[in-house]
């Protein structure tokens, strides 16, 4: 769900503004993050896709300083990071749990040691220590393995260590770096129903990267697109995917490319909410005596709700159908109408 | 002047050969601990000191840590490269300032950790060099100081390559041990030396081998066995230690 309402009057939980990293210099200078500002509010999962080499990367690793930005500033849980000296930042950095692609786990230690790894770190006392790891790799459905080592583990597993160790210090953000990325279709699955699960018992704010639009489909309330270093588009799902022409409603649901015929009326309607249980291609084609050929359809349940996507053909030109739009309009459905050329482009 | 069938003779024998055992143990167990004590800081901070390592800004400056830098390489490379034979003579004089005497056991131990510290100062950077960068990102996010990555993450997960660089270490400590035999510094080198060359005693010089050869396996089995023991990933240990051995040039 996006935030509800007595969430959204709360300060966001991170912010970064003008954020802005160069990495190297001169001619082989590479800007991996221009100006980028976004905000995530508290208790919801946001995530920030891209193409590799967008700075996706780079941008969750400015959130806990781990690369520091070049200008701008990064507030989290209400505390500017850029001005805290070194023992500050490492108390900030304590509450910011961040989770790798690779798992980045000790092989020295097993997955309990590594949790308490976390801890040690906090300066928590060793009775303590061990009770709290115990519990949180309960919580994270791993137990029975404390006592493995990492090169025993799966994948799987092996994150769940990881996210174990993320949360063992109880922070009140997570930050996840493509943790997702090594792990095959129904790993991913279960990881993600582990953030979802964590997000809402612990109500923890989740920050993640990903290259996975199914990732962000999946389990997120928010999303940035991020493109050479810039936020192209930055929202919550819902909203995206209502508004006409959204770099990230087409990406999260493409339609295909399927070639309507020239001469004919091409229209895109996006559903939300409601609308996407109501008969509206039936009703259009009976009462406008229409012969619509759908050409491509996405619904999706996003945050427990249906939205989705349609694009339909119509028989002849867009000044004709304009009485068959408006009337989808009336039912608050949000369409986009373009004209197939000669070609069968559609423009 | 050797007469097996003296009755005094394996006797004797016997316990000239527990007397230089001991010695050589004495000599190469210090030198070995002051080369733990030693090498391993000063293999730490050659890594440390390097562009992009833990202590790439010592006191705020990248200068004074790329300068410590040199300076260390300087120092390992020195070490590694003077022969021993040479550089056990020209320390005759800082042997005879620390210990008092440049003669026995115990002013040997003075040229075998200099020789053996370098050594195992490489292997020490070698080893943490394998350490995935990762991990000591992950300590960084876990809020880490560079003291904690150091002792919490960079030596524990070096540990059994480095047991094994140790070992190559010792081998190498217990060679230089008996060349120390040359400059009566005690030990089974002096005794293969003053029986086997001086008096042509074949039995001498063929006990003298077996002991050392032993000493040899043994310490590299436990290596070996402490190595695998220490690591958790499936079947590099034997990759590694053909990595160190090829390291060490026999």
């Amino acid at each position: 769900m996006p935030p509800s309402s007595h969430q959204e009057a709360l300060p966001p939980v991170i912010t970064v503004s003008h954020v802005s990293k160069t990495f190297g210099s001169g001619d082989a200078a590479v800007t991996a993050l221009d100006d980028v500002s976004l905000q995530v509010a508290p208790g919801e999962i946001f995530g920030v896709v891209g193409q590799s080499g967008a700075g996706k990367s780079t941008l969750i690793r400015t959130v806990n300083l781990l690369e520091r930005p070049d200008t701008g500033s990064v507030i989290v849980d209400g505390q500017e990071l850029t001005t805290l000296s070194d023992s500050a930042l490492r108390r900030a950095r304590q509450h910011i749990g961040m989770v790798f692609q690779h798992f980045n786990l000790l092989e020295s230690r097993t997955a309990q040691g590594n949790v308490e790894l976390a801890l040690e770190l906090a300066g928590t006392d060793s009775r303590d220590r061990k009770r709290r790891a115990s519990e949180i790799l309960d919580l994270v459905g791993l137990g029975a393995k404390a006592g493995s080592f990492p090169s025993q583990l799966s994948g799987g597993q092996k994150q769940r260590v990881g996210i174990a160790r993320a949360l063992a210090a109880e922070p009140r953000v997570l930050l996840s770096d493509e943790a997702t990325s090594a792990l095959d279709p129904e790993t991913t699955r279960s990881i993600l129903e582990l953030f979802k699960t964590i997000n809402e018992q612990l109500g923890l704010t989740v920050m993640l990267i990903t290259h996975e639009m199914d990732v962000v489909k999946g389990i997120c309330d928010s999303a940035a697109l991020l493109e050479h270093g810039r936020v192209v588009e930055t929202g919550g799902l819902v909203e995206l995917i209502s508004t006409p022409g959204s770099r990230l409603a087409a990406d999260l649901f493409p339609l295909g490319d399927a070639t309507p015929a020239p001469g004919t009326t091409v229209i895109d309607i996006t559903f939300s909410g409601g609308s996407a249980d109501r008969p509206v291609i039936a009703q259009l084609a009976r009462d406008h005596s229409l012969d619509v050929s759908i050409l491509g359809a996405v619904i999706e349940s996003i945050g427990g709700s249906q939205a989705g996507r349609t694009r339909l053909e119509l028989p002849g030109t867009p000044a004709q159908n304009a009485a068959a739009v408006d009337d989808l309009r009336d039912q608050g459905l949000l369409v986009e109408v373009h004209s197939a050329d000669a070609a069968g482009g559609v423009s | 002047m050797i007469d097996v069938n003296d009755p005094n003779f394996w006797p004797q024998l016997w316990e000239l050969m527990l007397v230089a055992t001991g010695e050589t143990l004495y000599m190469v167990g210090v030198a070995l601990i002051f080369t733990v004590l030693l090498g391993l800081p000063l293999g730490i901070a050659v890594v440390g000191t390097e562009r992009g390592g833990l202590f790439e800004r010592v006191l705020g400056s990248r200068r004074l840590s790329a300068v410590i830098n040199w300076v260390l390489n300087f120092i390992v490379n020195l070490g590694r490269s003077v022969p021993f034979v040479i550089l056990m003579v020209a320390l005759i004089p800082v042997t005879r300032f620390l210990v008092g005497t440049s003669i026995g056991a115990t002013a040997a131990i003075v040229p075998l950790s200099l020789v053996a510290i370098p050594f195992f100062a490489r292997m020490v950077e070698i080893a943490i060099k394998e350490v995935d960068a990762g991990l000591i990102e992950a300590a960084h996010s876990l809020g880490a100081t560079r003291w904690q990555i150091v002792s919490k993450v960079l030596v524990p997960e070096a540990l059994a390559p480095m047991v094994l660089g140790l070992s190559t270490t010792v081998t190498s400590i217990i060679n230089f041990s008996a060349m120390v035999g040359v400059v009566a510094g005690g030990g089974l080198g002096s005794v293969a030396i003053r029986w086997g060359y001086q008096r042509y005693s074949v039995i001498h010089m063929i006990i003298v081998i077996i002991i050392i050869f032993i000493i040899v396996m043994v310490l590299q089995w436990l290596a070996t066995w402490g190595a695998r023991r220490l690591t958790h990933r499936s079947g590099d240990t034997g990759k590694r230690k053909r990595m160190f051995e090829s390291v060490a040039g026999g």
